[in-house]
């Protein structure tokens, strides 16, 4: 067996409320997997089951090919890192670190050496003297990573350990997660609901909705082919353009729009003829010279600029619809001023209008 | 950069201005003045009083301060007043009441923090059924109850003895002290609890190295509510004690409400000031810590 972690039909209930419900996952050995989700999604919960904090309902959970359902926290050879770090404010970082050890009842020889050594990878030697008050931020996650560390465990689990950090230093240490994973090659398992983290982060991102994983592929694959109109919705800032018109003989129309498919991977193979909702990336709208390659092109009036230094988003009206692209932020665009846009419908997204599924 | 403009600003800058006579100010300080006068001033007659002889007394002006200066009445107070037959002061019922607060106030503590933190962070099946009624224990007025434990202690053979009214205290000190733990334990961030749980520690590892250590303030506030309400109390002590055994209250108010003889004012007032002594210190030692403990609440760790 090759899996770090396995899932098996797990349920949690609390009370009548059901948080997970049949849940299946499958985690490879040193793979680097992203639960991603909105608030109340379910995907910290996840990660508290796997830890052993929550009891489950109904379902097992194997880690290491044992099946650690019913064992203790410290028992399941994992490692956890919480978002408020979560230190013992009345230990010093070298007690944090070696708290966990001491209960094993591990030898003192022993403990030092893992303890310098988990400290020499993450630069806090300077540190361990200190009380967890006197850490900035950006430290005192370092510590809480420590003491995940010196467990010598195979399993790592991190609950939002960035959110409580400012936006720099949120990047300097998602850069160095990464780091430490391709140093070590555990396996990671990261909640987030901040998608430029598990986009960055992630071998493998599960986005979840509802106590359920809607989609479990790579960055790419999430990006690119999502397989419903909520994953679609969910990752990509700005978000998608949504239009919603029809597919006759294999073009869709919306309003006096017509937009032909050819280029457009179905899942079934073929067109479907029907209502559909047509997704578009505002950074795949072709603009400037690009546009006369593209297959489909249109004129609009530019109603609203938002610069944000590397990019102009530019709001306009497509077809009755509110529609966004994403410019250089070089580009010369005035309000009120046509802009012609091209669309390459290979780039886009199309879902059935009752089910939201990918077409 | 910005340049930094050299010219001088016209019109209203910096801090506004404010009057020390200001009627907000008026009105605040004399509030305040007025009050403390109100609280101070009653403790003010009893310090005068017990300290001149009787025969100052009985001209009448409580206010004034003593002409001659004397111990006499708290060294009376102390160890000669009469209560009853005996004539040992206020003493034995001092000593009878460390007895009786030490070890109410360290086992009624134990107890209840362990309950606190079973409550906040080990919730078991019925916890919350268990908790209601606990707290629905501290609502019951406590005449209610004064003859059944009568009943009990006798049946246990421990009525008129020290052990008894430990045992009575320690068992009404446990619905508010586990209420204020629990809530406190509440208040912890359960990441931590969390946290060393993953790191292998027990339910009493984690109660005594991660939760004991961080709960410093809210065990002084228990201490302070124990000690001044185990001191205090009348009611128990005339009840569940004999003469042998009378808590200082008791004692207090048998040399106080003596009716043969000359009321001697100074040697209750004495006796009064000395009975209030431990409750004072109590929180003179550790008043800050009490309104820290208090507003824990707010504090995060």
């Amino acid at each position: 067996m090759n899996n770090s972690i396995e899932i098996k039909n797990l349920d949690l209930e609390f009370g009548s409320v059901k948080v997970l419900k049949n849940l299946n996952l499958e985690i490879g050995k040193g793979e680097f997997l992203v639960l991603l989700g909105s608030s109340g999604c379910g995907k910290s919960t996840l990660l508290n089951c796997i830890a052993g904090l929550l009891d489950v309902s109904a379902g097992q959970i194997h880690i290491n090919d044992k099946n650690v359902t019913w064992a203790e926290p410290s028992e399941r050879g994992i490692g956890m890192v919480f978002q408020s770090y979560a230190l013992y404010p009345q230990m010093t970082v070298e007690g944090n670190l070696s708290f966990g050890l001491k209960n094993a009842k591990l030898p003192k020889a022993d403990i030092a050496k893992r303890v310098k050594r988990a400290s020499e990878v993450l630069q806090i030697e300077p540190l361990l003297k200190r009380k967890p008050a006197a850490l900035s931020g950006g430290q005192r996650q370092r510590v809480a990573i420590g003491r995940a560390l010196v467990r010598d465990v195979d399993v790592f689990l991190f609950d939002e350990p960035l959110s409580n950090l400012d936006a720099k230093l949120r990047a300097d240490l998602r850069v160095e997660i990464k780091r430490l994973h391709q140093k070590l090659k555990n396996t990671m398992v990261y909640v987030t609901h901040d998608q430029i983290e598990a986009m960055t982060l992630a071998d493998r991102i599960a986005i979840m909705r509802e106590g359920q994983i809607m989609q479990l592929g790579s960055p790419d694959d999430i990006y690119g082919r999502p397989v419903n109109k909520y994953v679609a919705d969910f990752i990509g800032s700005p978000s998608m353009n949504f239009l919603d018109g029809v597919i006759q003989n294999g073009a869709f129309t919306v309003g006096d729009l017509t937009i032909p498919l050819t280029g457009y991977e179905f899942v079934s193979g073929s067109a479907v003829d029907g209502p559909t909702t047509m997704g578009i990336r505002p950074e795949h709208v072709l603009t400037g010279e690009l546009v006369d390659n593209a297959p489909v092109q249109i004129d609009v009036d530019v109603e609203l600029i938002e610069p944000t230094g590397s990019d102009k988003l530019i709001d306009c009206q497509l077809a009755g619809h509110d529609f966004r692209v994403r410019m250089d932020g070089q580009a010369q665009v005035f309000a009120g001023e046509k802009l012609r846009l091209g669309v390459d419908p290979s780039r886009a997204s199309l879902f059935d209008v009752a089910t939201e599924l990918r077409l | 950069m910005v340049e930094a403009s050299a010219t001088a600003l016209d019109g209203p800058q910096g801090p506004k201005p404010r009057k020390v006579f200001s009627r907000r100010n008026i009105f605040l300080y004399g509030t305040l003045f007025v009050i403390a006068i109100y609280y101070a001033l009653p403790l003010y007659v009893m310090i005068v009083t017990s300290l001149k002889g009787m025969p100052e007394i009985r001209l009448g002006n409580i206010f004034a301060p003593p002409v001659e200066v004397t111990f006499e009445p708290w060294v009376k107070a102390w160890s000669q007043a009469c209560t009853g037959l005996t004539c040992n002061g206020l003493s034995t019922g001092f000593w009878n009441s460390v007895q009786i607060t030490i070890p109410s106030v360290i086992l009624s503590i134990i107890i209840a923090s362990v309950n606190g933190y079973a409550l906040a962070n080990w919730k078991f099946k019925g916890s919350d059924v268990f908790f209601t009624i606990l707290i629905f224990g501290a609502f019951i007025p406590y005449q209610v109850m004064l003859y059944p434990i009568v009943i009990l202690l006798r049946e246990i053979g421990l009525y008129g003895s020290l052990s008894g009214l430990v045992l009575v205290h320690t068992i009404f000190g446990m619905p508010i002290l586990t209420l204020l733990f629990r809530n406190y334990f509440t208040s912890l961030p359960e990441e931590l609890f969390k946290a060393a749980r993953v790191d292998g520690a027990k339910f009493w590892g984690i109660y005594f190295r991660i939760m004991v250590p961080m709960s410093l303030p809210i065990f002084t506030v228990a201490v302070i509510l124990q000690v001044t309400g185990i001191w205090n109390d009348f009611l128990f002590g005339v009840v569940y004690s004999g003469p042998e055994s009378y808590p200082m209250t008791v004692s207090l108010n048998n040399i106080v409400n003596s009716s043969q003889g000359v009321k001697e004012y100074n040697v209750n007032m004495a006796a009064t000031i000395l009975t209030g002594l431990v409750p004072l210190t109590i929180y003179f030692v550790s008043g800050r810590m009490f309104v820290r403990g208090i507003a824990a609440g707010a504090v995060k760790g």
